[in-house]
This record gives C-alpha cells, structure tokens and sequence, in this order.
C-alpha cells in the first residue's frame, strides 16, 4: 500500500488506520466526532498528501488550461490566485475535480484527488501533447499535504511559522503564497477557515509534531467527510464521475458556458438534457441516509406509490446537527421545503429537502 | 483486547450472557464497536418479536457504517434497552454494558453452538492476521 510521509506519525498517534484507495491512511485517532467537533470549534489538521500536486511549467500553460478544465482559469489574474474546476471527458463527465493556482504565467500548480491521480495525469499528458507539447507537467510527490482547519486554525499556524502571521493574514479566500519552504492557501474542504498548506514531505513530520504542540488536534479520513458533507462539497466518485453530467451534480457554478472558450466536453453539455440536481435532505425520522439508498418523491401513502424517484450521493450522521443528512440527485420539480421518502432496509423514512451548506463558519445553516 | 470470560460469543460479534432467571442480554462485543467507531444510531428489535437463532434482529449504525445485529440464541423479546436510542455512544464507553436487548423463553440448547472466551479470542485473532 502507498504511504505518504506522516504514516509512522499516524500510526504513533495510535490512528485507526485504513485502505484509501490504494493509501494506507488514519481514519481517526481515537473519536471520529470530537475530531468533527475541534475543526468546527478550534483547529484540526488533516494529512492530505495522498492527494497529488502537479506543477505545469511552460509558456503555453494558461492556453493548456483555457481547454483543459471546465472553469475559467483566466478568472486567474492575480499570482497565488486559486480556482476550483472539473476536468471533463469528451462526453462532458467528470474526469476529477481540481484546485488550480496562478503562480506566474508560465507555472501553474494543480492539486488533484489522489484515487484518480494516475487517470489524471495520464489524460492531462496527453492532451498536453496535443495542445502544448513543449509544456512540462510534474507530479510533486516530493511535497506533503497538510489541511490545518478551524475558526483558531490560522492564528495556530501563525504560532508554528515564524514570520508567517505578516505575510498570510491578509490572505484571501482562495488565494495562496510562497513563504520559505511552504506554500499556504487559504483553502480548505471543511467549510472552515484554515489554510493547506504544502511543505517538503521531509519536514512534513516535524511540522505536524509542531502544530500538535500548539493544540491542533490530528484530525483523519472520517472526520473529513462528515465535515465536507455538513459544507455541501462535492466527493469525486460519490457525487459525481465520469458517467455523471456535473450540472446534475451541483456544479454548475463551475462549468463556465459564458465564454467562447471552447473546453473539453462543452459541446457535449451543451446537448445534454438537464433533468435533474443536488440537493440536500434531512432526515426527519430515526436512522442514517447512506449513499445509493433511493428516494421517492410524492410518495401516497395510501397507494405506496411515488411520482418520481432519486437517489442519494452522499449521507451520512451530521455531527454539528445531530442528525442524519445527505447530498441527494433529485428531479428538477423537487424544491426546498419539500419532504421526501428515502427507502432505508425495509423503511420509507421522511426527510425533509433543503438547499445546502448545512454548516458554514460553525453555523448551521438549514 | 479485554473480553469477559463468562459470556458466549457469535462469529458476528454478538455476546450473550444467560441471566439467574432464565433469560438472556444480548449486545455486541468490545471488538465490534472498535471495528465501527462512534455509534450513531440503534434500531432494537419490537417487545414480544419471537425470533429465530441467526434472524437478523437490530441495527447498530457508526459515523462509518450500518451492521446487521442477529439473534445468538432462540427466544422472545423481552425488553429493549431505552439509554440507546439517545445516547448509543454508550456502545462505544462499555459494549459489555450497553447491551441492545434481552430475550425471554429463551432456547438454552442454542448456547451450546456459541463460542466461548477462547474460542472466540481465536476467531479476533485470526481475522487480525488477515
């Protein structure tokens, strides 16, 4: 199994460890919930150095982009400056979703999920050849990935990186910079403020072992999904993939269909009829929404009959609601406010469709 | 792994422990609990349920994941215990104690094809090997 540089430190701070896709990664340390809990009150830190980094170094970089990726990356006009897109196939599914920075005009760094990391780059490599066959692309795997997130997130890095509190504080959302050895963005997949930031993988251990130190607790695997499901963000291969239309999936802020610019899969959304959403629910009865359990919406209970169905991409036990919520694909007549019947085992339970986030900044929102 | 010795035990992680006056606590092991991590969510079988030994009874849900809990042993639901549907991190404090429910008219011949202590630290044991 992969390991990323934090492994034995993971496995020091006695985390329950799991097969990721490939990565043998902490699952927790102890409680999935109070890790939920300390990065929706305090600071908690993820390893996400599974995920891969790639530098794109060339002239020809932005052009590269302006086709490869389904956002507009020339919404990039400041350096450190980051974007959230989809990379789509020719038929307009989702190859992954991606963070892209601005750094210089020719060097931008994109940071992709890591069960689809080697799709990614063999795809990217070979539209490269295609568009720009000077321009380089690097897998970093010399980096390492660590999320620190929290409402005290940022003043606890500021504590670890001398020098940093300066140079970072007037960061803005989704927007990075280059200090020493580290590259720090303001982003995050927690619905918190916090920063990921990146490092050589061979301080990562030492920086972690410090951030403890200042109180952020080790956060793993379980925590980050309860909490990126409580902030409405898609997971790749749950809520959307390749055999998904992404404006069916809740993307559609991030498929630019405005512009001129002629991306991979354009035409194919274009032609694709749009008969469903994201949306979220929340489940009014006793039990837990899962992903793949079915929705019937106008269900008669006198007949047992629906008037149309739908199908859950990601559920789960919501922490900060106490509650069990979900991220559901539904049909365009269904609104917020509308209640719905999630077939769970031998149950028809009542949950209740609501627009998401259901959490943000420690607030809930539903 | 602490496991009390004067419990039965099934392969699917449930203990059993026969009572003075017959009847039998039923709940899931220590193991079981690590395996799912924070509890969530139970759903306990309906008072009076006659069931079968091996019929699928109750659910226990984590943050992970949902696991189908079943009867060890033969018997009549004779109560359920109420602390779980508001708090079944109890699961999580003390499996041992927060037992799931308990069942009367019990078949007491059905013990007989449980694990024991040992037996059942075996079967841990060789699923940590896997």
């Amino acid at each position: 199994m992969k390991a990323t540089a934090l492994n034995q430190t993971h496995r020091d701070m006695q985390a329950k460890m799991v097969d990721f896709g490939g990565w043998d990664m902490p699952l927790h340390y102890g409680s999935q919930l109070d890790e939920h809990h300390r990065v929706r009150s305090d600071a908690g830190m993820f390893d996400v150095s599974h995920m891969l980094a790639l530098d794109i170094k060339g002239e020809a970089a932005r052009g590269y982009l302006r086709r490869l990726v389904a956002n507009n990356v020339d919404k990039l006009t400041q350096p450190g400056k980051a974007l959230y897109s989809c990379m789509l196939n020719q038929e307009g599914g989702v190859i992954d979703d991606l963070i892209i920075y601005f750094l210089t005009e020719s060097h931008f760094r994109t940071v992709v999920n890591a069960g689809t990391a080697e799709k990614d780059l063999a795809w990217m490599q070979a539209r490269r050849d295609e568009i720009a066959p000077g321009l380089e692309i690097i897998p970093r795997r010399d980096l390492a990935m660590i999320a620190v997130q929290g409402p005290n997130a940022r003043a606890k890095v500021w504590q670890v990186i001398a020098g940093s509190q300066a140079e970072t504080e007037n960061l803005k959302l989704f927007q990075a910079i280059f200090f020493g050895k580290y590259f720090i963005a303001r982003t995050g997949y927690t619905g918190e403020d916090g920063f990921e930031i990146m490092l050589p993988a061979v301080d990562a251990a030492d920086f972690w072992n410090a951030l403890h130190a200042a109180g952020v607790a080790p956060a793993g695997l379980g925590a980050r999904d309860t909490l990126r499901l409580e902030a409405g963000m898609n997971l790749y291969g749950q809520d959307m993939d390749e055999t998904t239309n992404p404006l069916e999936s809740g993307l559609g802020w991030t498929i630019d269909l405005k512009s001129d610019r002629e991306f991979i899969g354009k035409q194919s959304l274009l032609e694709k009829p749009v008969a469903q959403q994201l949306i979220g629910l929340i489940l009014l009865d006793r039990g837990i929404l899962r992903s793949h359990q079915k929705i019937v919406i106008q269900y008669d209970a006198n007949t047992g009959q629906g008037g149309g169905e739908g199908e859950i991409t990601s559920g789960g036990f919501s922490p900060t609601l106490n509650q069990s919520i979900a991220l559901a694909r539904l049909p365009l007549n269904v609104a917020a406010g509308d209640e719905v019947r999630v077939v769970v085992r031998d149950k028809m339970l009542r949950a209740k469709v609501v627009k998401y986030p259901f959490v943000r900044n420690g607030k809930i929102l539903v | 792994m602490s496991i009390p010795n004067d419990l039965k035990y099934t392969k699917s992680h449930e203990w059993v422990r026969l009572e003075d006056d017959g009847t039998a606590t039923i709940g899931i092991t220590q193991h079981a609990q690590e395996l799912l991590g924070d509890m969530v969510f139970v759903e306990t079988p309906k008072v009076g349920r006659k069931l079968k030994q091996g019929e699928e009874c109750a659910v226990v849900e984590s943050v992970k994941a949902a696991a189908d809990v079943y009867a060890p042993i033969a018997g009549e639901v004779a109560a359920v215990n109420p602390d779980l549907e508001s708090a079944p991190e109890k699961i999580n404090q003390d499996a041992y104690a927060a037992w799931l429910f308990k069942l009367k008219s019990v078949n007491a011949a059905d013990l007989a094809n449980l694990l024991d202590y040992a037996a059942y630290q075996k079967i841990l044991e060789s699923e940590e090997n896997q």
